[in-house]
């Protein structure tokens, strides 16, 4: 008989709302909820919220062909330390996971990752946006999820034959729709842009794409979902008219999801002026408007989920001018804190957009997400909603630094994680 | 005012016209005035930066700020050293702060940097203790070509204040409209851009500047008509339909030159593309001080390294150093 774990004292917030309980878990399942529980260990979470583990739609593990920015094992780490027990990886990797082979791959070196890694898969060949990836052959190896990103699929002709042809793999997946995941930017009016064209681009002289290069491809998506029935999954969505079009959508019934980044709703443009590539990610930091637009989209439901876009960079990437450093920032480590510091939702609100919906859309929701019951597999963390740090790049277990809060006092820790009722993460430290 | 307070307010570097208000600029005219007259001497060279270091990082084509540089650091009898990278280093994927550090652990004073991206002088600045200025970077700024248009405009003019300068051309791609409308403005000139939107960035606001899309209802009012230089790629980008309906709408024609005030000068940056941005006879007008804005460009680069470089004596000292 194997050891079991208890959970004592905490609040429990997930899927079916709050409440007081404690937890037992046992050959890596949760198996009692329920009040005066005892284990062989006993971790006392007085004061402190339990909750299904998150879920991130939107990770760069950078492996296979960028090791030294992260690698799934770094990057698993990152994210068992910022409560993540699911990381959904982007298929922009070298080469680019648009085969089962390179699927594969990463599953296999997956196999010491500290939460579950869930390969996403390119829409297109190499992600070139010119031919159809083998997707029933993928979804056949188990991908639920497609996306070019780091690029929006350009050709309106081949987005709408991925949602048609997406369409007939639901025999292959017990009825779960297979979600097109589009990193919206249209190439040819963002122009080669590495900023918000703004009043900041003006006056640094930065290249700069406008707010309507990412809406335009959201208003089309919006169109194509309509008119296919398929099912799209906005990435990163970061302007105004971007939350307004998605929210309406919602509200005629298309089978749109969307996710937000932490940066897009803490973070504008006027942090570029430095010219510090840290702050140079796609889609671009927006305006102060924008920022609103963001949270209060995440606050009423228009935005599903909260992702990180983790996307490792070495050091000499980044000591390079803002024009040509490369795009993006870290993430999972800071997630949850930041969140949880400049958001102003309840707990509850705050689980349902890290855990229980992203866990939904990426069809992982019989493992992850969901609500905390006997029989469920123990993906879990342990969070204190009011422990204060200071963010530190060189301290993260990430492979790199390349974080936009670098010195930022947030508030909220992850105490502990559990991944299939293994302790990854112990007072804050990973086990492993 | 001594020659010590742009020094002792803190910035060692010049990287943006935004780093000067009014009175480091009259400084630094004023410094000129002195430099501009040991180019003259038989022997144009003084001790003022004997044993100082200057290093020059190019990372874009440059033959007339580089030479002007070079020959400012020959006068102030400064020693040199060349660090000339092709874009492609860029695209090689070198750290800009390898270089840096590579070029500082030779033990050197000041660097000037040209460079296709915005901001990358910025970044130098903060990896070494050497004085950095911009000799131009991407888009942004260009601030010794403004300080030599400033010098210029103010030999000719006296005053600058309440003067009207048109910047005109491609603004929105221009480092030299950026750094002029500070520098212009800075010191109490009022500054017309005039573009197509398409040359003009979308928007203005942060810019001490009026804008219009009309030259000609502007003309009859300007003390300066500064010309941009059209970048001939433009042509096509659907930025402008053709460089010929640029020039009848934008350029400074011989019709247009004779509309303007008599005492108005006609600058421009060079190099030009005669029968663009400028009709080629109306570039050899008295009115046109382009080749005297190049002249300039020595003597401020002179007192830009002196006040960046130099000893830290004051004014009174600065003239007997070069003396």
């Amino acid at each position: 008989m194997s050891a079991d774990i208890a959970i004592t004292n905490g609040t429990i917030v997930d899927a079916g709302g709050i409440r007081r309980a404690d937890l037992r878990i046992e050959n890596g399942v949760v198996v009692e909820v329920g009040e005066k529980l005892d284990g062989d260990t006993v971790i006392d979470a007085d004061g402190l919220v339990v909750s299904p583990g998150f879920v991130d739609l939107h990770t760069h593990l950078r492996e296979p062909g960028d090791e030294e920015a992260e690698t799934i094992q770094t990057g698993s780490r990152s994210a068992a330390l910022g409560g993540f027990t699911a990381c959904v990886a982007m298929p922009n990797t070298n080469p680019a996971m648009d085969s089962v082979a390179v699927v594969q791959q990463v599953l296999d070196a997956a196999s010491d990752a500290l939460c579950e890694i869930v390969p996403s898969a390119a829409m297109t060949i190499g992600r070139a946006g010119e031919q159809l990836a083998p997707m029933a052959e993928l979804v056949r190896a188990g991908v639920r999820v497609f996306t070019d990103d780091g690029t929006g699929l350009q050709n309106d002709r081949l987005m709408r034959t991925a949602l048609d042809y997406a369409r007939g793999l639901d025999h292959l997946t017990d009825g779960f729709q297979v979600v097109l995941a589009q990193h919206c930017e249209v190439e040819s009016l963002a122009a080669g842009g590495v900023m918000h064209e703004g009043e900041w681009s003006s006056v640094l002289g930065v290249p700069a794409q406008p707010a309507e290069a990412e809406e335009l491809m959201v208003m089309r998506d919006i169109a194509l979902a309509r008119l296919t029935g398929g099912r799209v999954h906005f990435q990163h969505v970061s302007t105004r008219g971007s939350v307004s079009m998605i929210r309406e959508a919602k509200a005629a019934g298309l089978a749109i999801t969307a996710e937000a980044t932490t940066h897009h709703f803490t973070l504008d443009h006027s942090a570029c002026r430095t010219y510090d590539p840290a702050f140079k990610v796609h889609p671009p930091l927006r305006t102060q408007d924008d920022v609103a637009a963001i949270k209060a989209g995440l606050l009423d439901g228009t935005i599903d989920a909260i992702a990180t876009d983790h996307a490792p960079h070495t050091r000499q990437a980044k000591e390079r001018p803002f024009l040509t450093a490369p795009p993006g920032m870290l993430g999972l480590e800071t997630a949850f804190a930041v969140a949880n510091t400049e958001l102003g939702a309840d707990i509850e609100h705050l689980v349902r957009l890290l855990s229980v919906n992203p866990a939904r859309i990426a069809g992982i929701d019989d493992r992850h997400g969901g609500t905390i019951e006997p029989g469920r597999p123990a993906n879990l963390t342990v969070l204190d909603l009011d422990d204060e740090w200071t963010v530190t790049g060189a301290a993260m277990a990430s492979r790199s630094t390349n974080t936009p809060y670098e010195g930022r006092t947030v508030r909220g820790s992850v105490r502990h994680t559990f991944w299939n009722g293994d302790q990854v993460v112990d007072m804050g430290e990973a086990t492993r | 005012m001594t020659a010590t307070t742009l020094r002792q307010r803190g910035p060692k570097h010049l990287l943006s016209m935004a780093d000067l208000d009014r009175d480091d600029i009259e400084q630094i005219l004023n410094l000129t005035e002195s430099f501009a007259e040991v180019g003259e001497r038989s022997i144009p060279r003084v001790p003022a930066l004997r044993g100082k270091t200057i290093a020059w990082l190019f990372y874009e084509d440059s033959t007339r700020t580089r030479l002007s540089f070079e020959t400012a650091a020959k006068r102030l009898s400064a020693d040199t050293m060349n660090f000339s990278v092709g874009s492609s280093s860029v695209n090689k994927g070198e750290s800009l702060r390898d270089t840096v550090e590579t070029i500082a652990a030779m033990g050197i004073d000041g660097i000037v940097v040209r460079h296709g991206a915005a901001g990358a002088p910025r970044q130098v600045s903060e990896w070494t203790d050497a004085s950095v200025i911009n000799a131009g970077d991407g888009w942004h700024q260009h601030p010794t070509q403004s300080l030599l248009d400033l010098y210029t405009a103010r030999q000719h003019l006296d005053e600058l204040d309440g003067k009207h300068i048109a910047i005109i051309g491609d603004i929105k791609h221009s480092r030299v409209a950026r750094s002029n409308a500070l520098g212009f403005s800075a010191m109490g000139a009022r500054v017309t851009l005039v573009a197509p939107p398409t040359l003009l960035p979308s928007t203005l606001d942060g810019w001490p500047v009026e804008a219009t899309h009309d030259l000609d209802a502007v003309l009859e009012e300007l003390d300066i008509c500064y010309l941009l230089r059209m970048q001939l790629e433009r042509q096509g980008q659907a930025v402008v339909p053709s460089l010929r309906e640029y020039h009848n709408e934008y350029g400074l024609t011989s019709a247009r030159a004779d509309r303007l005030p008599n005492d108005a000068l006609i600058m421009h940056p060079g190099p030009m593309n005669r029968g663009v941005e400028i009709a080629g006879e109306v570039a050899d007008r008295p009115a046109a001080v382009i080749t005297e804005q190049v002249a300039n460009g020595v003597s401020v680069r002179m007192a830009v390294l002196f006040l960046l470089l130099g000893s830290g004596l004051d004014v009174v000292d600065e003239q007997r150093a070069i003396a």
